[in-house]
């Protein structure tokens, strides 16, 4: 697939901030709002598909490589399971919630009654969402990534 | 608390943590080495062997064990996922490990030649996750979860060689077949979730009621899980997924399938079991019905055969007619209440899982290794092979001595059992599976005359033995399956007997998560 138009391309740039900010946001808030690591991660690769889209996926294949897509997949799961195993050192159980009301990061416990969201909370459910965020993000795109690069070889023959 | 009874208390997590992990770290091994990537998959499958054999072994001195996610109390039995091993978990665990063991051994020589082989690995690793999961779970849900990772990662092993298109039509098959499974079987959580506000095996099994609702549910789960294990009139991906995958990746297909069966077994004697005592004797029937029909199906169609591995994928269907006639056989028996025939019925299925998945296993490695040999499996083609595969023609002929249910192998112990309980059931039942097996010899020994017997093909002139990794993986296999075969009395006292009691006990299993609850 070869890239679009130029006016295509400079709108995708200047979009595009937005989208991925967008989509962090939406991870960074999964434990407050509704949304979480899955969905901020695909709208994080669906702002990256759009860049895939507009500037063709032989130059985006030459920027990204597949090959450090599937590393990053690897670690969003790997960081998942081992938050889950330090529930285990740390705490008492596997996925314990062991930082809750330790203090520490996301440590604080919410006041009751209602008020303003707290981000800093909910222990190591934003942690996992990070990392499911992580493994959605290079999954997606490495899939579209593959498939559409495969389509632009096979339209060269 | 010590290291050890930590270790211990903790070991239905590690049973299914460390190959999750192992599955991820994985392709990062893979980055830096071939062969380090193989060691470490090896590595940490034989710590999750050696793991489940330490959980076995406590489970089957102390009694069921338990574990909580994320808390250390079952104050909300509802949401907590909850892992409940009882003897019958271990049992189908401890053959998923081994199976698993072997295919990684095995996999060393004979995918060598193949690329992508960081995905592969994982996917093995994940494969065999989702079996334990399955096997260990004590939550509806989360059965469901773990049905899932092994469909998926099935689906993709079973397509793996992937510039074949017969293997991208079968793992094809198979990812239809079981989607369509995972959502009757999320269908009827659904049922169940509605009704009794509750997900977890034995709190719903404690106050299930025989609803209507109910019904549908049982019918939607037989059906989704029979489907998955390959049971006839639902068979019908089991022998393009088994022929078409690789054979390493085959040998923890045949372990997959019988997490399936477990999960059909589960439901009978756990769920229902409470209803099951009452009127049983309509399920045993259906049981044995799908049994007979399931080996003679399996059988004669592998008559029909000249494709090797299709050929033993056929075989292994009829093997899983064995597995469904001895439970519904003792099913039947128990009828009214547990009664010693029962039992035995009861353990020559069991018993004849364990055979199974050996046996058919073998027979899957040894023609993975004519194919490595001579990339042939066409038995029309084939022929004179003894001649230069001197070990692989021997571990053959234990595999077929077993697998036709001959003394002193495995298979003859756990199919007298099946045929002396059926034979008290109804004679011509136990007519029909000795005939079965009788068939079984004779498809086979034919088999062993067109493959290996016969004159020298030039073709296959310089056809050389294959690696010894390979010959090291059929070995471990074939000498399970002698030491099974000679000294059965053991195995049957020390895992199949608490086994069948752990299964046909479900109001143990009920009041094990009731005094966590508090009897809430």
């Amino acid at each position: 697939m070869s890239g679009m138009s130029k006016i295509v391309k400079t709108i995708t740039s200047i979009s595009i901030p937005f989208i991925l900010i967008y989509g962090l946001y939406v991870i960074a808030h999964g434990h407050l709002t509704p949304g979480g690591g899955f969905q901020g991660g695909a709208i994080f690769a669906s702002g990256l598909v759009m860049v895939l889209v507009a500037y063709g996926s032989v130059w985006t294949m030459e920027k990204i490589k597949e090959k450090n897509l599937t590393m990053l997949e690897s670690l969003g799961a790997f960081c998942f399971i081992l938050i889950a195993f330090l529930g285990l050192v740390f705490g008492t159980v596997f996925f314990n919630n062991y930082l809750v009301g330790s203090n520490s990061i996301f440590g604080t416990v919410p006041a009751a009654g209602s008020g303003l969201a707290d981000i800093n909370t909910a222990g190591v459910i934003p942690l996992m969402n990070f990392a499911v965020g992580l493994k959605v993000i290079a999954g997606l795109f490495a899939i579209v990534l593959v498939m559409a690069y495969a389509i632009s070889k096979k339209e060269e023959k | 608390m010590n290291a050890l009874e930590f270790f211990v208390v903790n070991s239905p997590i590690f049973a299914v943590a460390i190959p999750l992990l192992g599955a991820f770290l994985t392709p990062i091994f893979g980055m830096i080495n071939d062969k380090l990537r193989n060691v470490f998959a090896i590595f940490i499958m034989i710590i999750t062997t050696g793991i489940v054999f330490a959980l076995s072994y406590d489970v089957v001195t102390n009694g069921i064990r338990t574990y909580i996610f994320g808390a250390q109390d079952l104050s909300l039995p509802v949401v907590r996922i909850l892992f409940e091993v009882d003897a019958m978990s271990c049992f189908m665990a401890i053959i998923s490990v081994i199976l698993a063991v072997v295919a990684l051994i095995y996999s060393w020589a004979f995918m060598k030649e193949n690329t992508g082989l960081d995905k592969y690995y994982t996917l093995l690793l994940l494969m065999t996750t989702g079996m334990l999961g399955m096997e260990l779970t004590g939550d509806m849900f989360n059965f469901f979860v773990f049905l899932e990772i092994t469909s998926i990662s099935s689906a993709a092993l079973v397509a793996f060689w992937i510039n074949r298109g017969k293997s991208v039509e079968a793992g094809f098959k198979y990812i239809v077949i079981s989607t369509i499974g995972a959502l009757f079987v999320l269908f009827s959580i659904a049922l169940f979730y509605g009704q009794y506000n509750a997900l977890n095996m034995a709190i719903i099994a404690n106050s299930i009621q025989f609803t209507f609702l109910d019904k549908i549910a049982l019918v939607l789960l037989i059906g989704a899980l029979a489907m998955k294990a390959g049971i006839v009139p639902l068979h019908m991906w089991l022998p393009d997924a088994y022929s078409k995958a690789p054979s390493s990746v085959t040998l923890v297909l045949v372990a997959a399938t019988q997490a399936s069966l477990y999960g059909l077994l589960r439901l009978c004697f756990t769920i229902y079991g409470n209803m099951i005592t009452l009127s049983p004797v309509s399920i045993g029937w259906l049981l044995v019905l799908f049994g007979i029909v399931t080996i003679l199906l399996g059988v004669i169609m592998a008559i029909a055969q000249t494709d090797l591995k299709r050929l033993i994928a056929f075989a292994a269907v009829g093997e899983i007619g064995y597995m469904i006639l001895g439970i519904g056989t003792g099913l039947v028996t128990m009828s009214p209440s547990i009664s010693a025939a029962g039992l035995t019925a009861l353990k020559g299925g069991i018993f004849h899982i364990m055979n199974d998945a050996l046996d058919i296993g073998l027979m899957f490695l040894v023609a993975g290794a004519i194919f490595y040999a001579t990339r042939e499996t066409s038995l029309d083609r084939l022929g004179g092979l003894a001649r230069n595969m001197k070990y692989t023609t021997a571990f053959f002929i234990i595999g077929l001595l077993a697998v036709s249910g001959l003394p002193p192998m495995n298979g003859f112990a756990s199919k007298l059992l099946i045929y002396e309980s059926t034979y008290q059931l109804n004679p011509i039942l136990a007519i029909i599976a000795i005939l079965a097996s009788i068939l079984l010899l004779a498809i086979f020994v034919k088999v062993l005359h067109s493959a290996f017997l016969g004159p020298a093909l030039p073709r296959f002139n310089e056809v050389k033995e294959v690696p010894k990794s390979m010959l090291f993986a059929m070995a471990i296999i074939a000498g399970i399956i002698i030491v099974f075969g000679v000294f059965p009395d053991i195995i049957i006292t020390n895992i199949v007997e608490p086994a069948a009691n752990a299964l046909v006990n479900n109001a143990g299993y009920i009041s094990k998560i009731l005094s966590l609850t508090g009897g809430a």
